[in-house]
C-alpha cells in the first residue's frame, strides 16, 4: 500500500515536470499565434531550451552524484563543434531533419566519450580538487579548439593547427577556422529553422525522461547513495567509481546535446562563448533551483535566463534587480524560515483538501 | 567449520601498533562480542575485516574463502556486512530506498532497462519492493517506508542500518556499537532485535559494545582487546569474571 503510494508520487512528480515544459510550449504558441510574442522573446526560446537541458544534465552530477563540476560548458563545446563539423561535411547530401538527428547523436556520443575519458582520472579526486580539474578541462578544451583548423576536400578531412598547414585541394573548403569558429551551420537548416523551438522542447522532454528515469532506477539509487554516504555505499557492495562515472558520462552526453542545439541555432559558432562564465551560469541555475531538484532547475533556468533580457528596459538598474532576484530565490529555496513557511502552507492545503496526504 | 577465521591480524599506523596478533574463530550462528576500553582498537579490527584498512600481517578467512586485504566491495560481495559506530545512512533517501540500495547486487537490471522502463524494470522493482518491505516489517519500520531516513528517530536509524546491511544477504554481520547513545529501554529492545535477527536469518554476528549489560546478556563468547592486543578470550561468563579484564576494563 505505502509502496504504491510512493511509486505514484515519484511518477506524479515526473509528469508535473513534463507538464511544465509542455505548458511552456503551449503558452508560447498561443502568444505567437495572437501576435503577442516580441522578436526579442522569440529569439530567447531556443537558447532557453539549451540552458534547461544543460542545467538538468548538470544537476545529475551536482545534485545526484554530489560532485561539483565546473566544466559543463566544455562538454557543450565538444558536442557543438563535433556536430557542426559533421553538418558542414555532410552538407546537403542528407535531408535536414535526419541530418539534425544524426548531428545530435554524434554530438552526444562525442561528448559522452570525453565525459568518460575525463571522468576516469577526475573522479578519483573529491570535492574542491574535482571542481578545479573540471574547470581546467573546460578551459583546455576551449583553447584546443581555438587553435584547431578543419577543412574538407575531395581527399577527405584535414585537421591542422594553422590555416596554411591544412593543405587543402582547390575544391576544398575550410570548416573550422580556429578562433573564428564555424560559420553558416544554421544556413544548412533553413527549411527547419522555424521548428527549432519544437525540436528544443522535445529534446528537453527527452532529457527529463532520461534523467528522471535514471534517478528513479536501480542505478539511480546507487548514484544517490554515493552522494549521501560514500563509505556506507561501499560497505553494501556498491561500486562507487562506476556509478559516479555513469552519472558523469550521461551528464556529459546530455550537455553535448545542448551544445548541438546551440551550434545549429547560430549563424556563427565561436569557441569563446563556451567559457568559464557559461559553466558558472549553468551552475547558478542548478544551485538556485535547488540542488537535486529537477523541477527547480527548469524553473530557475526559465526565470533567470529570461529575466535579464526582460529587464533591458531598466538599463542601469538591470543588474541590480537581477541580483535582488537571485538573493530572493536563494532565500526562498533554502532559508530555514521559508522552508518552515512552505511546509506550513503544505499542511494548510492538506487540511483543506483531505484527499491529499502531507509529504514526509 | 568456522564462518570467520582470523589469524595473527595486525596493522601499524606509523610507529603505533594499533592491532597486533588478533585472532578469533566464530562458528556459524554464534553471537560474538568484541569489547575493550576506548582506543583499544576494536573499530580498527572492524575496518581490517571490511577492507577499509589493509592489514600488515595475518589472514582473514570467511567461510573457506580468503578475503585478506581485499577491497570493501569485494568483501561485501563475499558476505560481510556491517553497521557503523556513527550511523551512516543515506539520509536524503527514503527508508525504503535505503534498503533497496542494499538489495542492489541481488536484483539486477541494466541501466538501459531502467531508463526506458522495459517490462523487466517493473518486474524487478516489484520484487525489490516486496523484499525490502518484508525486511522493514521485521524491524517494525514498514510504517515509515516513505520517510526520509534522516528524519527517523535515533533508535530506528540504528535498526534501519541493520536492515540495510541484512539486505546484502551476508554470511557475517558486524555491528559497531549498536547500543551507543541508547537509553536502557532502547538497549533492551535492541537486544531482542539482535537475538531475533540471529534466529530469523540464521545469522552469525560479531558486535562491538561498551554496554556490559548488553554484552553479558546476549553474547556467547567474548574477546577483550586492550592496547591493540588480546587480553582475554572465551566464554562470556568466564571472561567477565577474569581479574585481568575487570582491572583493565571495568576498573579496580
Amino acid at each position: 500500500m505505502t509502496v504504491m503510494k510512493k511509486m505514484s508520487r515519484t511518477s506524479k512528480n515526473n509528469f508535473i515536470n513534463y507538464g511544465i515544459v509542455i505548458a511552456l510550449y503551449v503558452i508560447v504558441q498561443i502568444l505567437s499565434a495572437t501576435g503577442n510574442l516580441s522578436n526579442l522573446l522569440s529569439g530567447l526560446l531556443v537558447p532557453l531550451c539549451i540552458y534547461i537541458i544543460a542545467a538538468v544534465s548538470l544537476n545529475l552530477v551536482v545534485g545526484f552524484s554530489g560532485e561539483l563540476s565546473l566544466g559543463h560548458a566544455g562538454f557543450m563545446c565538444v558536442g557543438a563543434f563535433s556536430s557542426a563539423i559533421f553538418s558542414q561535411v555532410v552538407g546537403d547530401s542528407i535531408p535536414s531533419l535526419p541530418r539534425l538527428l544524426l548531428a545530435i547523436l554524434i554530438g552526444a556520443a562525442v561528448a559522452a566519450v570525453f565525459g568518460l575519458l575525463i571522468g576516469i582520472p577526475v573522479l578519483r579526486l573529491r570535492g574542491d580538487y574535482l571542481a578545479i580539474v573540471t574547470l581546467a578541462f573546460g578551459e583546455i578544451i576551449k583553447n584546443l579548439i581555438n587553435i584547431l583548423y578543419v577543412g574538407v576536400d575531395s581527399k577527405g578531412l584535414h585537421v591542422a593547427t594553422s590555416a596554411a598547414s591544412l593543405q587543402l585541394e582547390a575544391d576544398g573548403t575550410q570548416i573550422l577556422k580556429g578562433a573564428l569558429g564555424i560559420s553558416g551551420t544554421s544556413v544548412l537548416y533553413k527549411d527547419i529553422k522555424s521548428w527549432y523551438f519544437l525540436i528544443g522542447v522535445i529534446l528537453v522532454l527527452i532529457t527529463l525522461f532520461i534523467v528522471q528515469n535514471l534517478v528513479n532506477s536501480r542505478s539511480g539509487r546507487a548514484i544517490t547513495s554515493t552522494r549521501d554516504n560514500r563509505i556506507a555505499s561501499e560497505s553494501i557492495g556498491i561500486n562507487v567509481t562506476k556509478y559516479k562515472l555513469m552519472a558523469f558520462t550521461v551528464s556529459a552526453a546530455l550537455a553535448g546535446v545542448a551544445g548541438v542545439l546551440y551550434a545549429h541555432n547560430l549563424a556563427s559558432l565561436k569557441v569563446s562563448t563556451f567559457d568559464y562564465n557559461m559553466s558558472i551560469l549553468i551552475l547558478v541555475y542548478v544551485v538556485l533551483g535547488g540542488i537535486g531538484s529537477v523541477r527547480g532547475s527548469i524553473i530557475a533556468t526559465i526565470i533567470l535566463y529570461v529575466l535579464p533580457e526582460m529587464l533591458r528596459g531598466f538599463s542601469n538598474y538591470r543588474m541590480l534587480i537581477y541580483s535582488i532576484v537571485l538573493i530572493a530565490m536563494m532565500l526562498f529555496n533554502w532559508a530555514p524560515a521559508s522552508r518552515a513557511f512552505r511546509s506550513r502552507v503544505r499542511e494548510r492545503i492538506a487540511s483543506i483538501w483531505p484527499g491529499r496526504k502531507k509529504e514526509a | 567449520m568456522a564462518v570467520l577465521e582470523v589469524t595473527n591480524l595486525g596493522i601499524s599506523f606509523g610507529g603505533l601498533r594499533a592491532v597486533d596478533n588478533f585472532h578469533v574463530s566464530i562458528e556459524k550462528g554464534q553471537l560474538y562480542g568484541l569489547i575493550g576500553p576506548n582506543g583499544a582498537g576494536k573499530t580498527t579490527v572492524f575496518n581490517l575485516l571490511t577492507g577499509v584498512y589493509k592489514p600488515d600481517s595475518g589472514s582473514v578467512v570467511l567461510d573457506g574463502t580468503d578475503i585478506t586485504g581485499k577491497r570493501t566491495i569485494e568483501i561485501n560481495h563475499a558476505g560481510v556486512a556491517r553497521t557503523f559506530q556513527n550511523i551512516r545512512l543515506f539520509k536524503a533517501m527514503t527508508v525504503l530506498d535505503n534498503v533497496k540500495t542494499g538489495l542492489h547486487n541481488h536484483h539486477s537490471y541494466s541501466t538501459f532497462t531502467g531508463i526506458f522502463r522495459l517490462p523487466k524494470y517493473y518486474r524487478v522493482e516489484k520484487e525489490m519492493d516486496e523484499q525490502a518491505m518484508e525486511l522493514l516489517k521485521v524491524f517494525d519500520l514498514d510504517g515509515e517506508a516513505d520517510y526520509l531516513a534522516g528524519n527517523l528517530p535515533y533508535g530506528k536509524q540504528r535498526k534501519l542500518e541493520i536492515a540495510r546491511a541484512l539486505a546484502t544477504d551476508p554470511k557475517l554481520l558486524l555491528l559497531d556499537e549498536p547500543a551507543a547513545g541508547m537509553n536502557p529501554n532502547e538497549t533492551q529492545e535492541l537486544m531482542d532485535t539482535i537475538r531475533f535477527v540471529r534466529e530469523h536469518f540464521d545469522m552469525t554476528i560479531l558486535l562491538i559494545e561498551h554496554d556490559m549489560r548488553l554484552v553479558g546478556g546476549i553474547c556467547e563468547e567474548l574477546t577483550v582487546l586492550n592496547f591493540g592486543e588480546i587480553l582475554c578470550q572465551g566464554k562470556t561468563s568466564t571472561v567477565l569474571n577474569d581479574p585481568q579484564v575487570i582491572k583493565a576494563y571495568l576498573g579496580e
